[in-house]
């Protein structure tokens, strides 16, 4: 692919600061994402701030920038949209999020809503459920033996009990990985991957929509719970609809690609797989290296809203900056031997769940169903072998595969 | 530099010193104190950075904010009234000795 690096005339005279490094690189086409670790290196290689040529934005790609940006929501701000589009220019193409496509004091008050329903506590009631549907579902694939890691544990296990857990009806559930491939896409640019995502997306957002309603959701689960928020005042009853439409878009496909980056890791690197049967009470951090590595979440966009300075170059006020967060999760600079699997490695500070006020409020059901899949492999003694060709899943945003073939066995 | 004296739940003690700008949390990670996971990075979302505080300096803390006593609730050791998140704990020269009993877990 070309991954070079125009080198812009750099100015050298007076106090002006030397230009940005323009890149040619474009992170949305299908060869960037074919060969990914060659075009990121030559991304946080070129600056500490890059820009690309291809859709006219600001880039990030170490992990220094990636975490300051990340933790300056005053600067760089979401209500502006956190994909290419600029929300103040376009029109969004589905009502914006309260809490994602927000910022504060907005943005407060609902991520303060959705920490509750998703709060740690909460986890210690769902947990023993969540484990059990694990176990189970790692007996079933035992007996199977050939199966695609894919749709029988990546997309099977959280379609199992994450729908469950919202609170949603049974039918219609086909549409969740559909919706949120379309948001996902939709961060992108209007490239054909976005373009045809939103073309197909009516009867998607439809079924969404009709979910979110109060009606819809089954009382206990988090829909519900969001809902019930609205009784105490603490968000409106027009607004929970939209929140809970928060969690149907991010709470499974994020964490399908999650359950697909780790079953990866441990069928590519077995050296893992036996440390991790050895002591299965690796298995929460081996998911959250395989976050780290992987970076099911590759890229978000923020827009200044100011001139501001990043590491020596100034930015002028309504840019478009993209942050690489896969790209910051192995910067040398930051990590160890960053393109090394390692289940014991201390992975806290990685930017797979973002970082800063935005910061998946989904990471502790996403960490939960990690640990009990994976514990409940280790603990059944099983070793994964890649049986068949392996299929890559494109989309803007989210990286993951669209089939793993593999033959699950005890080892 | 502020030093700080980590007692792990076999009665262990490490001391460590920190730069003194950061968060006990980050000081205990970046000198590879087992016990604190620090799972979010120092976000206050996950609550397994969960630290004892040792009587002595709990007044000389700064007091705890209402996200940070909603995730101790969900703490996976028992919370215990000198129960504080150590990403909330941020380190000042007046801290210099400060003890933190680390819990028997943290998920």
């Amino acid at each position: 692919m070309s991954a070079g690096i125009s080198s812009a005339p750099m100015q050298v005279s007076g106090s002006k600061p030397p230009s940005v490094p323009h890149v040619d690189i474009d992170p949305f086409a299908i060869d960037f994402f074919d060969d990914l670790y060659p075009a990121q290196e030559a991304l946080r290689e070129a600056g500490s701030v890059v820009y690309l040529d291809k859709w006219n934005v600001y880039g990030v790609a170490r992990y220094a920038q990636v975490h300051a940006v990340l933790n300056d929501p005053q600067t760089f701000c979401s209500s502006r949209g956190v994909g290419l589009s600029d929300f103040k220019k376009e029109k969004p193409w589905r009502p914006p999020s309260l809490i994602l496509e927000a910022d504060p004091p907005a943005h407060t008050r609902t991520r303060a809503v959705l920490s509750k329903v998703l709060s740690p506590a909460v986890m210690k009631q769902i947990r023993d459920r969540f484990a059990a549907a694990a176990e189970a579902k790692v007996d079933e694939l035992l007996r199977r033996r050939h199966i695609d890691a894919i749709a029988d544990l990546a997309e099977a296990y959280p379609l199992s009990v994450f729908p469950d857990a919202m609170g949603l009806q049974q039918e219609g559930r086909e549409h969740l990985l559909a919706y949120a491939g379309v948001v996902f896409n939709a961060f992108g640019p209007p490239n054909e991957l976005r373009q045809t995502a939103i073309e197909r997306s009516a009867p998607h957002q439809a079924y969404v929509a009709e979910q979110c309603q109060r009606k819809n959701l089954t009382p206990g689960g988090f829909g519900a719970c969001i809902h019930a928020f609205s009784d105490s005042g603490e968000i409106r009853p027009d607004e929970a609809p939209l929140l809970v439409r928060s969690l149907l878009s991010a709470g499974l496909d994020t964490t399908v690609n999650g359950l697909g980056a780790a079953v990866y890791c441990l069928a590519r690197f077995p050296d893992e797989m036996a440390r991790l049967r050895a002591n299965p009470s690796l298995a929460r951090n081996a998911f959250e290296e395989a976050v780290r590595f992987e970076s099911p979440v590759q890229t978000f966009f923020r827009t200044t809203t100011r001139e501001v300075e990043i590491g020596g170059h100034m930015i002028g006020e309504g840019e478009k900056v993209l942050m690489f967060l896969g790209a910051a999760n192995r910067d040398p600079r930051r990590w160890d031997e960053p393109d090394r699997y390692d289940i014991t490695r201390k992975t806290s500070g990685h930017v797979g769940f973002g970082s800063g006020i935005h910061m998946c409020v989904g990471q502790l059901v996403a960490r939960l169903e990690g640990e009990v899949v994976l514990a409940a492999l280790a603990r059944r003694g099983v070793a994964i072998e890649i049986d068949g060709p392996v299929k890559r899943r494109y989309n803007n945003t989210l990286r993951g595969l669209e089939s793993l073939p593999i033959t699950i066995k005890p080892a | 530099m502020t030093s700080i004296i980590f007692i792990h739940p076999d009665g262990r003690n490490v001391c460590i010193e920190a730069n003194g700008a950061e968060s006990a949390m980050l000081a205990a990670t970046s000198h590879g104190i087992d016990g604190i996971l620090a799972e979010c990075g120092g976000n206050a979302m996950c609550a397994t950075c969960h630290v004892y505080v040792d009587e002595a300096w709990l007044d000389r803390l700064s007091p705890m904010g209402s996200e940070e006593d909603a995730l101790l609730d969900g703490a996976a050791a028992e919370r215990l009234p000198n129960s504080r998140l150590s990403c909330q704990i941020q380190l000042t020269p007046e801290l210099d000795g400060l003890v933190l009993r680390l819990p028997d877990r943290q998920v």
